[in-house]
């Protein structure tokens, strides 16, 4: 029998995370290298099993009962380690969510196996298969491969593989329902209703301009300079994580994984290093200006245009060339 | 209420990385700090103290440099302080430093272990699940309030895209922080000085090295990325860099 990768897709209340086809685009292009099968599982919600079944997927399966709803840790990592007992995976795929970090490295060490988490791309070379995954907040890139046995499991960022060329299958796959039983002893969380704090005050999903700030920015009173630029260019002003955590701006200007996602004309960040967390909310902006006095910050690995130097040398300049300009 | 708080010591933010010489991992001689998760890890289990009584006991595994982190964690009002010291420590996958935590930490009590939600070297995001796997406890990711409750604590979890949720857990249990939970104190001076008298329990890799196994993953090779993007260096005197963006803002940008 060949080798497998499966790819367990992401179900929220019965929708598919979208995410999900990045892992989908993923787990083709390993199954294409490496001549191994690939076929999708989703835990709870059969519903979407059949979404995924038009894409080219061996085989999907649901992953069913009446425990996994509403998600826990416990009950996902038990009726996955159930359905690996009978359904044994060479690759086990998922998108690094929220909710795949709170249950993977349970059920890899539920199994005596490793996750190799955060992963933005793969190689697979002479045989051997290695995953690029970003380290010391983006500013240098490992390999990183497996000496334990199968399954392995590995979990793909947020925007690594592209959603859109998820290629769909010459006909639709077979649904295959795998019932676990899971014990009520084994689930020891009660979650609660999901809720949105206070309606968001402010959305920059629709802005064309954002003129964010980081640590760089060093104080709470700097902050009105950077607004002036915000407002000489008639844009937004945003933050990364530390600034809204300090309470120098309101956490609805908070840009990344756990803010906004956010893809404007021009985002001009002022004084941010690039965290991986802070990347992934603004790397779709069409172009990207930074200002950082550390030549080396991860930000400019993807930046359009690049100043290196002191930002409060370089922002005075710039609203008065920008006010100039806008006569 | 006793609350262990798991740290670790990472490279400093801004501090240059060089690789070592087989490009497995980068040379020590750079300047390290607090996993800044992990300080706000620290900060809530020092306030759960104040309000519930109880003890705050801080670990760490790395070599002798990794010690500042305790002191420091100390310094701020921890009770006492665990160290795995061994340069080895460092070279361990997330599953191995779990083993190695909770094999220091075996004739111990806890009603709370917390990390910090991952950590800024590596960025596993795993040894705090992990650790409750083995230990067989429940466990929260990414909290943003802990409340102690008739039963055992209700956590706020953070979700992605502005969600929460409030999650009712039975205790012990191992919660990871996410940063922002709350404002970090800093040490005072009588803090430092009472700092010094606080105990301080080392533990060497032999005394744990039954436990643990072989590492599950290996980095082959660490290198600095690839760039994919083109990145235009605008250079120049201040006045002289705002007059070539305003440029690229009206003629290429079409933003002005």
């Amino acid at each position: 029998m060949a080798d497998t990768i499966l790819v367990v897709v992401e179900q929220r209340e019965g929708k598919l995370n979208r995410v999900s086809w990045e892992t989908i685009t993923a787990g083709q292009a390993i199954a294409a290298a490496t001549g191994w099968t690939l076929e999708a599982a989703v835990v709870g919600a059969a519903s979407v099993a059949g979404e995924i079944a038009a894409k080219k997927v061996a085989k999907v399966y649901a992953i069913e009962s009446p425990k996994l709803e509403p998600y826990t840790p416990d009950a996902f990592a038990a009726a996955l380690k159930q359905f690996f007992a009978s359904h044994p995976a060479k690759l086990v795929l998922m998108p690094h969510t929220y909710q795949v970090r709170d249950f993977v490295p349970k059920l890899a060490t539920a199994m005596g196996r490793t996750v190799i988490s955060d992963c933005v791309g793969f190689k697979y070379e002479g045989g051997k298969l290695a995953f690029t995954r970003q380290m010391f907040q983006g500013k240098l890139a490992a390999d990183v491969s497996f000496t334990s046995d199968s399954p392995w499991f590995a979990t793909f960022q947020n925007g690594a593989f592209r959603g859109d060329k998820a290629e769909a299958g010459p006909s639709a796959a077979p649904v295959e329902t795998v019932n676990v039983d899971i014990a009520d002893e084994v689930i020891r969380n009660k979650p609660q209703e999901v809720f949105k704090e206070a309606k968001q005050a402010v959305d920059l999903t629709q802005a064309e301009v954002i003129v964010a700030v980081g640590r760089g920015i060093k104080e709470q009173k700097n902050i009105e300079l950077a607004k002036q630029l915000a407002d000489a260019l008639g844009g937004d002003l945003a933050a990364s994580r530390p600034i809204c955590d300090s309470g120098w701006l309101p956490m609805d200007r908070q840009i990344g994984s756990s803010g906004q996602t956010v893809a404007p004309k021009l985002y001009l960040a002022l004084g941010i290093s690039g965290a991986i967390q802070h990347i992934v909310g603004m790397k779709g902006s069409r172009a990207i200006i930074a200002v950082n006095k550390d030549s080396e910050a991860p930000i400019f690995e993807i930046a359009d245009y690049a100043v290196v130097g002191n930002l409060f040398d370089i922002v005075p300049p710039l609203i008065e060339e920008v006010k100039k300009a806008r006569g | 209420m006793k609350i262990l708080v798991c740290m670790k010591q990472v490279p400093q933010k801004d501090a240059p990385l060089k690789l070592n010489e087989s490009g497995t991992w980068i040379r020590e001689d750079v300047s390290y700090e607090v996993n800044e998760p992990d300080a706000y890890a620290l900060e809530e289990a020092l306030r759960q103290r104040e309000k519930h009584k109880g003890e705050v006991v801080v670990i760490t595994s790395g070599p002798a440099r990794a010690q500042q982190v305790l002191r420091e964690a100390l310094a701020k009002g921890a009770d006492r302080a665990i160290h795995l010291e061994d340069d080895r420590f460092v070279g361990l996958d997330a599953f191995n430093t779990a083993k190695a935590f909770a094999a220091a930490i075996k004739d111990e009590q806890f009603d709370l272990i917390f990390t910090g939600l991952q950590s800024d070297d590596y960025g596993y995001a795993q040894t705090g699940v992990i650790l409750a796997e083995l230990l067989g406890w429940p466990h929260a990711t990414i909290i943003m309030q802990i409340e102690k409750t008739d039963s055992g604590i209700r956590v706020k979890r953070e979700l992605e895209a502005g969600y929460f949720q409030f999650v009712d857990m039975p205790t012990p249990a191992v919660l990871t922080i996410q940063s922002g939970i709350n404002k970090l104190r800093y040490a005072t001076l009588i803090g430092i000085k009472q700092a010094k008298n606080k105990p301080l329990r080392k533990v060497t890799l032999g005394e744990v090295q039954s436990t643990l196994g072989e590492n599950m993953q290996k980095i082959e090779k660490l290198y600095v990325p690839q760039k994919t993007k083109k990145t235009e260096h605008i250079e120049g005197a201040p006045a002289e860099i705002a007059k070539k963006l305003v440029d690229k803002l009206r003629n290429e940008l079409r933003v002005l």
